[in-house]
């Protein structure tokens, strides 16, 4: 049973590689919007580092929903969803290894570059590491909620605003903890009590969102 | 064994069909013919699980479809008027992929043959965007070749292949009918299909 979900995985990464454009697309959106705080802002280390966790994970979490519509609406465009919806697997399994997949082109490449953006902002190494953390912890939670906004308005015309509208206000939580625990490093508090806190919201999104997204795509597949 | 009873299929606000029943065997095939609009394409993702009937029920082997759930979808092979193809991907890797995603995984040498049956040989390792309509089918129906699933849904297999192809995956069905398997077929194109019992369903007459 998971053998066919890795296999999942693995065609949606090979798919990735061979659609680099798309990648590189939200990773350039991610470097470009946190690349014009400093610009924007002026050249205050304090104020900088101050604003820098707000900044990168809004970025993050603007670029996450860049990559969103694609998650279904290929598949569904041409046949294969119908195929994995009628696959012998659970669907929330397949939706699961969808979201693996979704992380791992769009998450992980956004936490690998966020300390070299952090940089920008004149941040401590202790608050680049705490940084990282955060965003490896929580971008899972990101795709896994954003799943279940990329299923419901599968099909819909002008989809890509009504996912916004739908996910983002779903993303808060992950926002404050997520920020907060590098929010909470620079002060000197400690990030562990976010960091707990996010990697429950990961647990629960990502156990929690194939369920629903599933059924939101067998009503699409209708 | 495949039971449909008293099956209503309702899109939009209009009914195409109502009271629909048929019964299938091993070892049979049944036609589905209409003109266009009249719920061919319905009927099949009724009879696969993807459409809830308005009305009635479907049943395999006695249970329905709902509750056997992936059981069913073990036993069932759904081809339809898309071709379920990555473009990106050779045919090779998409016809791997699929069969691994059906749990029924294939390795290099089957793939190859099944590819090279369709006519494909020289084509196994070209990216599917650079393959012609027809060649494309070709691609989706090589999963066929290999396929011992007991109930075939087709969805006009013949479209856009040219006579030798439409030939060769008649054969195919053929032979999945010869083994004992079930096909729900739908098409346009009089095609010779060498099976024993032969249904036929004509859909918007009722």
């Amino acid at each position: 049973m998971l053998n066919a979900v890795f296999s999942l995985i693995a065609r949606d990464l090979r798919l990735g590689m061979r659609r680099q454009a798309d990648i590189a697309s939200v990773l350039f959106f991610f470097i470009i919007v946190v690349s014009l705080f400093p610009l924007g802002i002026g050249p205050e280390p304090d104020q900088l580092r101050r604003l820098a966790p707000g900044i990168l994970w809004v970025a993050a979490l603007l670029a996450t929903m860049l990559s969103l519509p694609r998650l279904f609406a290929d598949d569904h465009r041409d046949g294969t969803l119908e195929q994995l919806a009628l696959s012998p697997q659970p669907l929330g399994l397949i939706v699961l290894g969808k979201v693996a997949a979704h992380w791992l082109v769009s998450g992980l490449p956004l936490t690998l570059l966020a300390p070299v953006l952090g940089l920008q902002f004149d941040l401590s190494s202790e608050a680049l590491q705490a940084l990282t953390l955060s965003l490896l912890i929580g971008t899972p939670a990101l795709s896994g909620i954003g799943a279940i906004g990329a299923a419901l308005t599968l099909g819909v015309r002008g989809g890509g605003v009504l996912l916004s509208l739908l996910i983002l206000p779903l993303y808060i939580p992950v926002l404050i903890f997520g920020a907060g625990a590098v929010e909470a490093t620079v002060t000197g508090v400690g990030a562990q009590a976010h960091l707990s806190l996010l990697g429950a919201l990961t647990l629960a999104g990502v156990f929690f969102a194939p369920w629903p997204t599933a059924a939101a795509l067998r009503i699409a597949l209708e | 064994m495949l039971v449909a009873s008293h099956l209503e299929c309702v899109r939009g606000e209009r009914s195409l069909f109502r009271n629909l029943a048929f019964r299938l065997d091993e070892g049979e095939l049944l036609y589905l013919q209409g003109r266009n609009g009249s719920g061919k394409t319905s009927l099949l993702r009724m009879l696969c699980g993807l459409l809830p009937p308005a009305a009635g029920e479907i049943r395999w082997k006695g249970e329905t479809i709902g509750r056997l759930g992936e059981d069913y979808r073990r036993e069932l092979c759904f081809l339809g008027h898309l071709n379920a193809i990555k473009e990106e991907l050779t045919p090779l890797e998409n016809l791997r992929a699929s069969a691994k995603l059906a749990d029924t995984p294939l390795d290099e040498d089957l793939a190859l043959e099944a590819l090279e049956t369709l006519g494909l040989a020289g084509r196994a390792d070209l990216a599917c965007r650079y393959l012609s309509q027809g060649q494309k089918r070709r691609v989706a129906l090589a999963r066929l070749v290999h396929e011992r699933k007991s109930l075939w849904l087709l969805d006009e297999p013949f479209v856009a292949l040219d006579t030798a192809a439409v030939e060769l995956v008649a054969g195919l069905i053929g032979a999945h009918l010869q083994r004992g398997g079930l096909a729900v077929l739908t098409t346009h194109q009089p095609v010779n299909i060498p099976a024993g019992t032969v249904r036929q369903l004509v859909l918007g007459s009722c």
